[in-house]
């Protein structure tokens, strides 16, 4: 190949790749630049925005105990999230995978549905079903004697944990899947024809395997409740704040805008932090089993 | 007496029966191979003994005890899969250890047969290794090792060496059988190689469609194939179409230009089957025509248009001169170098 060659196909990736790095730049990184410029500027209720260098919103944030309860709040709504659809998920991922080809998309689709329903009416759906003393769950629950007065629902961290779960289940199931579908299909047999109980099988043969899928599913579902908005704004309305309705709050109610860009700022750093450092702790802990 | 047993073993999926009156008796310290295409029921029927399936019709005993009625993990069988299935978050040593584990060796105890047997194996020094960081060969050991360790009744290998390449194979087949005449682990063997089979086994369970074809040593299988499959699958074969010549006396056995006097025992129609290297060329027998002549270091074959049809010939190259590409030849072979069976299609 001749050096002008060389050069020009050396070169053809990054013109290939253009398109979509410009519009990746334009609509990612360059408003993601201004929103952490944005949380410097200063911010008045007659003067408006003034573009200066001051660090009073991140000031108020560090010191102003409110911001601390909302971020320790939205950060345990996703630590319970999480913790539940692994709980969840895993066992129902084992289940689907072992059903055989009719029943395992029929579940599928069941387990996929809470992406294809509108927030609204699965968010809605659930408040109905706990709803105050009339709800199904509630009546059931205090029939059985579980409960003696109804869970509260709306305006709860209960009933966003409930509701977030749900809509997140199918990463963690579809995560967990995909660590299934590597294992072989005769580990069990195997384990069992060297004495292996059922409950042992799973729990020293299956579980370290499909733990790298928990894992990487538990990334998703953090990630995704942690910065969820719809669900947690349409059950924790004004009351219950978490940090993305807080930063909404701010951007179209109190229109401060530099604090808001200042909450989203932070929640962006302390999720990347959170994410980047757990997966490489579970790729160091797992390397086994990714090779 | 029997120590494995299979009584009319079946298994039916749905409405296809996979294998079908299956009965077999497995001596103690035997070493067995179940030889067949792909499809025929070979993994089925090891996976009954295994307990992984159950029998739909039949029996399974070891040593008198009906096997089917005991939960495959108190068996006590030693398995190598086609696939290995190694546990990968588990070192070498953690996956040959699991079995004792599980009949809670002490730990003393369980080291010193955990070693023993990755010696046996020849892999002693990687204990610590990780399946994935390991070569097929030495997984397949591993798998070995973590088979025998609990000392089974009964090992049972499901293709365990078709991952490897042909000089590996060769190599673990040595030293398979070594293994297995060490420490006189009764043995069941499943593969669809041939050569494999007739290696390593005492006997071989030719098998076709759910069904056995024939059991027997592996000389007898090749040299008196009981039908038309078994000559066929065991190496390449000639059948040439014949006839019984009752007529004359003493009757003859006629294939085109060769004739011999006819076995007891049958009439009409027949197929005679002859290993190519029992062929010769002679003045008399079948005639024949070379079409093409083919060296293979320490044999010649020879592909021939005869009048009964193509012919197989292989010769040992031995100095002699040999016939060359066109010309005509003889073909012959002695009356107890061939297999004779009734010709069903006639
Ligand atoms: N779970 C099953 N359900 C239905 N049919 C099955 C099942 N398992 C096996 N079969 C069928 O049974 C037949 C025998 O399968 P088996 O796995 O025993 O063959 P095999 O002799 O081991 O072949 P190979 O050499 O390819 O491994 C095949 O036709 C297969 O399609
Ligand atoms: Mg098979």
């Amino acid at each position: 190949m001749s050096a002008a060659a060389e050069e020009r196909s050396a070169r053809a990736p990054w013109a290939l790749t253009a398109p979509a790095l410009m519009l990746f730049v334009g609509v990612l990184l360059i408003p993601l630049a201004m929103t952490v410029m944005l949380s410097f500027h200063d911010w008045g209720q007659y003067k408006g925005i003034e573009p200066v260098f001051i660090l009073k919103n991140w000031h108020e944030i560090a010191t102003d105990p409110y911001y601390a309860e909302m971020f320790w709040r939205t950060f345990r709504i996703a630590i319970l999230t999480t913790f539940l659809t692994a709980v969840l998920g895993a066992p129902e991922a084992y289940i689907l995978n072992r059903m055989s080809g009719r029943w395992k998309s029929f579940f599928l689709l069941i387990i996929l549905g809470p992406l294809l329903i509108s927030v609204v009416a699965r968010t809605l759906g659930w408040a109905l079903l706990f709803g105050g003393n009339n709800g199904l769950v509630n009546k059931l629950l205090m029939s059985l004697g579980a409960i003696r007065s109804p869970i509260p629902f709306m305006f709860t961290e209960t009933g966003m944990v409930i509701a977030l779960a749900h809509v997140m289940m199918p990463f963690m199931v579809l995560s967990v899947w995909a660590a299934l579908q590597r294992l072989d299909p005769q580990i069990e047999n195997a384990a069992m024809s060297l004495g292996a109980s059922p409950a042992t099988i799973i729990r020293r043969i299956i579980m370290p395997q499909i733990m790298p899928g928990v894992l990487s599913g538990a990334i998703i579902v953090f990630s995704l409740s942690a910065s969820a908005f719809a669900t947690p704004a349409i059950i924790g309305g004004r009351r219950l704040k978490v940090a993305a309705t807080l930063a909404y709050d701010e951007f179209l109610n109190t229109l401060n805008w530099p604090l808001g860009a200042a909450v989203a700022t932070l929640l962006l750093v302390a999720l990347v932090l959170i994410v980047v450092g757990s997966n490489s702790l579970i790729e160091r802990r797992y390397a086994e089993v990714f090779r | 007496m029997a120590y494995l047993e299979l009584d009319r073993v079946a298994k039916q999926f749905g409405a296809q029966t996979v294998v079908d009156d299956f009965s077999l008796s497995v001596g103690k310290g035997e070493f067995i191979s179940f030889l067949g295409p792909s499809g025929c029921g070979k993994t089925t029927t090891l996976q009954m003994i295994a307990g992984f399936l159950d029998p739909t019709r039949g029996a399974i005993r070891l040593e008198g005890k009906d096997l089917t009625a005991i939960h495959p993990a108190k068996r006590g069988l030693g398995i190598v899969f086609q696939s290995y299935a190694l546990f990968p978050h588990m070192t070498a040593a953690e996956n040959v250890a699991f079995g004792l584990e599980m009949r809670n060796v002490p730990r003393n105890e369980r080291a010193e047969r955990v070693r023993a047997a990755l010696a046996m194996v020849g892999l002693a020094g990687y204990e610590d290794r990780h399946p994935r960081r390991m070569s097929g060969g030495q997984q397949q050991r591993v798998a070995l090792a973590r088979a025998l360790v609990i000392k089974p009744s009964v090992l049972l290998l499901d293709e365990p060496l078709s991952n490897l390449d042909a000089k590996l194979r060769e190599e673990m087949q040595i030293e398979l059988r070594q293994i297995q005449r060490t420490i006189g682990t009764t043995t069941i063997l499943v593969t669809h190689d041939q050569n494999e089979a007739m290696s390593l086994s005492d006997r071989i369970v030719v098998m076709s469609q759910g069904k056995i074809e024939q059991i027997g040593t592996p000389q007898e299988t090749y040299e008196k194939p009981a039908s038309a499959f078994v000559s066929q699958f065991l190496g390449k074969t000639n059948d040439f179409a014949g006839t019984i010549d009752r007529t004359v006396a003493p009757t003859q056995l006629v294939a085109g230009s060769w004739r011999a006097p006819a076995p007891a025992g049958l009439g009409g129609p027949v197929t005679v089957s002859v290993r190519p290297e029992r062929i010769g060329f002679g003045d008399t027998g079948l005639s024949a025509k070379i079409i093409a002549r083919i060296f293979q270091g320490n044999h010649w074959l020879f592909q021939c248009d005869s009048e009964c049809g193509p012919a197989i010939v292989i010769r040992q190259n031995d100095g002699q001169a040999q016939p060359a590409e066109g010309d005509a030849v003889r073909l012959t072979w002695r009356p107890e170098d061939m297999s004779v069976r009734a010709r069903a299609d006639a």
